[in-house]
């Protein structure tokens, strides 16, 4: 999520193909050092609630997760 | 007569060189002025553009309708925000906040007569984590459910975090929070409405600490007017009563 254009699409590829995975890891980590925060929608498998996860490595994020959402740094407004 | 030609020519070319110099330069000069000039008349163009504002504020409403659970789509549709549950206080053995835990290891709990109600002071049970870190626990219908969390909060777009007892209606307070941009930290652009909601809801159902922590808290009526949020609440309460059913009771104002 970009301030003044909303949704933006960075990347996307099969983390399961190394040539798709480096350029998404590389992505996810050039948008951390920009200090955006990313987080992956998922869903609670007992309650079937939807909530967010706030993952800070590429490792964290879960496996099968369909898309990771950056958006910028909470600051006290 | 040819050599004193040439060394004319030669002077002339020698006195005019500085000069074309100069107005070369210039004239590149005016160009470079004109270009910038340009692009930041197509830089504001486009800033000022509301179809491009629109087209992100529909973007961002269907990414918001992807993330958020379906009531909670339907809640912003209808009304303009979204409500989420709190479950700091459910953390620890019972569901007991660290105060509250300390409180009932010195033997304060029992004679105060309330339960692990948390800020309700509801009666026994605790509340339930592991039910979506919303319900007390125990048998319940689940819009009740939703309503039954000892606190709550309001995300409006681009607007503090309200928190609230659902229970009571009391108002808690208001947590300051945006979302700069600090690659382009110049610019005096901001997150579309329901990005700064989807935002604010993945902040708090992935660290609600964390949140609460990095927002400026100050006391209800800061900057979002008490009986607004009020109005806001009794709307809620109509809006959940609907969707129960036509027969469900008027919620009292």
């Amino acid at each position: 999520m970009k301030p003044g254009h909303g949704e933006v699409l960075l990347a996307e590829g099969d983390p399961r193909l190394s040539e798709d995975a480096e350029t998404l890891i590389a992505e996810f980590r050039r948008q951390l050092d920009e200090g955006m925060w990313a987080a992956v929608p998922t869903t609670r498998p007992g309650s079937g609630r939807r909530e967010a996860l706030l993952v800070k490595a590429y490792n964290d994020i879960p496996e099968g997760a369909d898309r990771v959402i950056f958006f910028p740094r909470a600051a006290g407004g | 007569m040819l050599l004193a030609l040439l060394v004319l020519m030669l002077l002339a070319a020698a006195l005019a060189a500085p000069i074309a110099l100069r107005a070369a330069r210039s004239r590149r000069d005016r160009r470079s002025r004109r270009d910038r000039r340009a692009r930041r008349r197509a830089e504001r163009r486009e800033l000022r553009d509301p179809g491009r504002e629109r087209r992100a504020e529909q973007r961002a409403r269907e990414l918001l309708r992807s993330c958020v659970n379906d009531e909670e789509w339907s809640m912003y549709r209808d009304l303009g925000f979204i409500r989420v549950a709190g479950h700091l206080h459910a953390e620890g053995p019972g569901g007991l906040s660290a105060s509250r835990r300390r409180f009932r290891s010195r033997g304060g709990g029992g004679a105060a007569g309330q339960g692990a109600g948390g800020l309700t002071g509801q009666g026994a049970g605790g509340l339930s984590p592991s039910a979506g870190g919303l319900a007390r626990s125990g048998a319940r219908g689940a819009p009740d459910r939703d309503r039954e969390c000892a606190y709550a909060y309001l995300i409006y777009p681009h607007k503090p975090i309200v928190a609230y007892v659902p229970r009571t209606g009391r108002l808690l307070s208001e947590y300051c929070v945006e979302f700069p941009d600090l690659v382009d930290a110049i610019s005096d652009t901001r997150l579309p409405d329901s990005d700064d909601v989807l935002a604010k809801w993945m902040a708090l159902t992935a660290d609600e600490r964390r949140l609460i922590s990095d927002a400026n808290m100050h006391l209800p009526g800061r900057q979002i007017d008490p009986a607004r949020v009020r109005r806001d609440l009794w709307r809620l309460r109509e809006w959940e009563r609907l969707r129960r059913g036509p027969d469900a009771p008027v919620a009292p104002r």
